[in-house]
């Protein structure tokens, strides 16, 4: 999942502030202030305080946290469902808060479209007019929309469902319906809105799969929201973690649990299995003085775990390199100690 | 609200650093001091400052001025001419087209249309009920009057729905608009009807079409808040989708929320409509056309059997437009797909078109006038039967009218009506602030205040005592049997249809049964009211207790609470939200039939605005007296408001108390 240079998505200094007189608060002193204190003092709730960030096209952004974080607030800024109250977004190079309601519509219509945590289908509609909704408010004549609804719904699986009423889905089909729907007006841009938040474990897991064998035919850059960190971990190729309105650390999964900014984000990923995640990187060491450098050597992003076999078939220790420079060495010693969940003393 | 736990008892742990809570007396001591001060200013104080009626009241005569003047000045004054006039003749106007369009295609042909719109609404169940329910109108003696009424009702109901529905629509949208329409329907939905009508008169004069803007006026508070209501209930997902999809308004409203909101928005034409159904009838006084007139006839005269066949033809008609508007909201949006064979669109509107048409080629055979040798007359018998009953149980009804007349009306009257009114005025304040604060004991001083300057303090004391006679019979006996509806399922399965049939008759049909018993006394109002009104608070008593939380009543079970202890210490606390609002309900309730009751003998306010409308020298008082029943329902209604917001002074819980209301 290599991403090309650009930007999709560009976010600086994101505000939303909900309450009375918001634009006051972003102006002074109160804006530092820590969420309890700024309700006390204003009776106003910073959802989404200074937040920015950049998605590249094609690569898929999580952001994570805990239920009133303001994850939910943020990708709702972001098409203005709900208005900011300061800060620059700009999609493929429009300016989003600057656009006219008729622009805006036009973004909405045809370049960003969003998936909803309780799917917003409208039950008096059949499943196929459900997805062809877009493109009906876009005036798309009848038989062309139902044609490109039936394609997407057998894109999502849901041949033969075209007919049905919403109601008449299982949870994890009725959330295929909402994808469909925003798939179908072909949008460069999808978001979403804790997607599966609402669905059993194992329907979960195949909506993810549903979503990275989408992610690779149809190649959208993708938003995903979730407070599901083995969620974010799966999906993200870069996770911003948020808390509190403000994004705390912005990394690659990598980053995260192996680097973490911050007591909060350490807390949150205590119990990632670092073998799965870290890479040979995080814990080779310079080589000791009567070590033999002539062992087989493995690229230095190698995941631990995947290092395994290599390092049982030789006596010697793994000489860890990045391109033609030896950035150390492991041994089965260093690969079993980080396996066991021990913190790591590599670098 | 059975969700919200009961308010938390004050904190009785003293710490010992506090010594002036200490010595703070018990709680029941200031009330029961209170008390004492009001008997020994009442013992002290009796027959001082009683503002005695007079039937020729300053106010009552600056009203008949402001008549006279309107009078003269109908065909000269700017505003009549060019505002008041022209909606007088609009609405009649409406009004006239209504009633030919129903009388155009004949008896037999009405009747047709009648069982076929039945029958596209809710199939052939419903399609019967309505061709034998128009059928009865005519075996009734009554199919002129039923088709002027019907005529009036879809007049008020159209213009209703008209204002009503885009109104409920954009404030559904719009909190600033509900916040500024909120007081506006609640004192609405309090005025009690009759208070409606002489103001009509000053600017429409009597006739079809005064009655239908009173009919509208009354009618419109539950489309406004209903439709409003039907908004906020749409899922914000939905909505929030749809926007995301770059839908316009418009869009969103016409392709979500409206399709969404269909079944609320179907209850609320239902609601207007039952609501028109029982004004129509009052507008009578004001001589509205139709069935009313024979009922009000009837009741003043006392005649059982003249009212009976108008009061059954009132009562077909709801049942007949309750049954197939809730049928034609009921049904589902869409064709449901496998299960039993349903009737194609096609077909269906094939038999429609059949039945119509039967009914217009009857037409053309069978005589213009519903037949005369077809009808049923029964007054004659039913008068019979009346005096029988009256006669034969005078034993029975003479001592229940006696006991409660003796022990409880004429006592409290004596004492309401002997008490210097700044006596009383002070008492309810009290009784207001205590269970309101502030406002609310200003909106008492405010009302009592007032009926006391417009002359009319006497009469309001007179019908406050009936209401708190019937205000008290009604709680208990609606608290007895919503409790026992609660515990036992089998009651409260042979009660629900006996409420269901009580809630969706128009009003004043319960002052027949309570006339045939008791003749024209007050005790007849109260008697009236009582049944008009226990069925609402049976329902919410027993909705409250039901709706206790089941992990409360579980975790008392579980601590071994015997089934009494489980009523008293948990469901009765617990539904104390729904049992207040069940008080409130009742008391407005009870004094909007209290006050009609005056056309049964019940005297006080009801009898004045009744006479304000037969005798014209009258008129002032009678509209004084539309305006102090007002009062009076503005200040029971915020004293038991005021009541149900005590324990969290919060908005959302006076919202919760509207859609209750609603519902």
């Amino acid at each position: 999942m290599t991403s090309p240079d650009g930007v999709a998505i560009e976010v600086r200094s994101l505000w939303k502030i909900f309450g009375p007189r918001a634009e006051r608060v972003l102006g002074g002193p109160d804006a530092e202030l820590d969420p309890d204190e700024l309700r006390a003092k204003t009776g106003c709730v910073a959802a989404v305080r200074d937040v920015s960030f950049t998605v590249r096209p094609g690569e898929v952004f999580v952001v994570m946290g805990l239920s009133g974080s303001g994850k939910s607030t943020l990708v709702r800024c972001l098409t203005r469902l709900v208005e900011p109250t300061a800060g620059e977004i700009t999609i493929s190079g429009e300016d989003v808060r600057a656009a006219s309601p008729a622009q805006l519509r036009d973004l909405r219509r045809n370049r960003v479209s969003m998936v909803f945590q309780h799917f917003g289908l409208l039950p008096h509609r059949k499943v196929v007019d459900n997805v062809a909704y877009g493109l009906e408010v876009q005036g798309v004549p009848r038989r062309q929309r139902h044609e490109r609804a039936r394609a997407i719904l057998s894109l999502v699986g849901l041949d033969g469902f075209a007919e049905a009423r919403p109601d008449q889905l299982s949870g994890g089909m009725q959330q295929r319906v909402g994808l469909a729907r925003a798939l179908a007006a072909d949008p460069e841009v999808l978001l979403f809105d804790e997607p599966f938040s609402a669905l059993d474990p194992l329907i979960r897991r195949d909506m993810q799969a549903e979503v990275v064998r989408l992610h690779r035919e149809v190649g959208k850059t993708m938003l995903f929201i979730t407070h599901d960190l083995s969620e974010a971990l799966k999906l993200g190729e870069r996770i911003a973690i948020m808390r509190a309105g403000a994004i705390v650390q912005l990394g690659t999964p990598e980053e995260l649990v192996g680097a973490p900014a911050d007591d909060y984000v350490a807390d949150f990923v205590r119990d990632v299995p670092r073998s799965e995640v870290l890479s040979l990187r995080w814990i080779c060491r310079s080589p000791a003085d009567d070590e033999h450098l002539d062992g087989p050597a493995l690229p230095a992003g190698t995941i631990i775990r995947d290092a395994v076999p290599a390092v049982m078939e030789s006596a010697r220790p793994i000489r860890v390199v990045e391109g033609e420079e030896l950035l150390g060495v492991v041994d089965r010693l260093d690969i079993l100690t980080a396996m066991s969940g021990r913190a790591g003393t590599g670098s | 609200m059975t969700s919200q736990a009961p308010p938390a008892p004050p904190v009785q742990a003293i710490p010992p650093t506090a010594p002036r809570d200490a010595v703070r007396p018990p709680r029941w001591v200031v009330p029961a001091a209170g008390i004492v001060a009001v008997v020994a200013a009442y013992l002290a104080f009796r027959g001082t400052a009683t503002l005695p009626h007079d039937d020729d009241a300053a106010p009552f005569r600056f009203v008949n001025d402001v008549r006279a003047w309107v009078d003269a000045n109908r065909n000269q004054s700017p505003v009549f001419l060019f505002f008041v006039n022209y909606i007088r003749l609009f609405v009649g106007g409406l009004y006239d087209a209504f009633l030919l369009a129903l009388q155009a295609p004949g008896w037999a042909g009405l009747i047709g249309i009648a069982a076929a719109l039945g029958w596209l609404a809710g199939g052939w169940r419903i399609g019967l009920l309505s061709g034998l329910g128009f059928i009865s109108f005519g075996v009734l003696g009554l199919w002129e009057a039923s088709v002027a009424t019907l005529a009036l009702v879809l007049t008020a109901v159209l213009l209703s729905l008209v204002i009503g529905l885009p109104l409920g629509i954009w404030a559904g949208h719009s909190p600033r608009l509900r916040r500024l329409l909120a007081p506006v329907l609640d004192v609405m939905q309090i005025m009690p009807t009759f208070a409606y009508l002489a103001p009509m008169v000053l600017f429409f004069q009597i006739g079809p079409a005064s009655g239908a803007v009173a009919t509208l006026i009354y009618s419109v508070p539950p489309a406004i808040r209903i439709a409003a209501l039907a908004m906020e209930q749409v899922s914000p997902t939905a909505v929030e989708a749809s926007v995301s999809l770059g839908a316009t308004r418009r869009q969103t409203l016409f392709k979500v929320e409206l399709p969404m909101a269909r079944a609320t928005l179907g209850l609320a034409v239902n609601q207007t409509i039952m609501m028109a159904l029982s004004m129509v009838v009052i507008a009578a006084l004001i001589a509205a056309p139709g069935l009313g007139s024979d009922i009000i006839r009837g009741l003043t005269r006392a005649n059982v059997g003249l009212m009976l066949p108008a009061g059954i033809a009132i009562v077909i008609m709801a049942i007949v437009l309750d049954r197939m508007t809730m049928s034609a909201a009921a049904r589902p949006p869409y064709p449901v797909t496998g299960g039993k064979a349903r009737i194609g669109p096609r077909l269906r509107w094939a038999v429609a078109a059949v039945l119509v048409a039967a009914g217009l080629a009857l037409g053309r055979v069978l005589p213009a006038e519903f037949p005369e040798e077809w009808v049923l007359r029964f007054a004659a018998p039913v008068n019979e039967a009346v005096n029988w009953a009256k006669f034969s149980w005078y034993d029975v009804t003479d001592a229940i009218r006696n006991f409660i007349t003796e022990v409880l009306l004429n006592p409290l009257q004596a004492v309401l009506t002997g008490a210097p009114w700044w006596l009383v005025t002070a008492v309810a304040v009290a009784v207001a602030w205590r269970t309101g604060g502030l406002r609310t004991a200003a909106v008492a001083a405010g009302c009592l205040l007032a009926t006391a300057l417009i002359g009319l303090w006497q009469h309001t004391m007179e019908t406050l005592t009936t209401v708190l006679v019937a205000v008290v019979l009604t709680l208990l006996i609606g608290l007895l049997l919503g409790v026992a509806a609660a515990r036992s399922p089998r009651f409260a399965a042979v009660q629900r249809p006996l409420l269901d049939a009580a809630q969706t008759m128009p009003a004043f049909v319960y002052l027949l049964p309570a006339l045939a018993l008791f003749g024209a006394t007050r005790f007849t109002a109260i008697f009236a009211s009582v049944i008009y009104a226990v069925p609402p608070v049976i329902r919410l008593v027993e909705d409250g207790i039901r709706n206790v939380s089941p992990a409360a009543v579980e975790a008392a079970l579980s601590c071994g609470s015997t089934e009494r202890q489980l009523l008293w210490k948990v469901r009765l606390p617990l539904a104390r939200p729904a049992i207040r609002l069940a008080a409130n309900q009742g008391i407005v309730m009870t004094l909007a039939m209290v006050v009609v009751g005056g056309l049964v003998g019940a005297g006080g306010l009801g009898y004045d605005v009744v006479s304000g409308f037969s005798q014209r020298t009258d008129f002032g008082m009678g509209f004084a007296a539309g305006v102090a029943t007002v009062l009076l329902g503005i200040l029971l209604d915020r004293i038991t408001q005021g009541a149900d917001r005590r324990p969290s002074p919060r908005t959302s819980d006076r919202t919760t108390t509207r859609k209750k209301r609603i519902a």
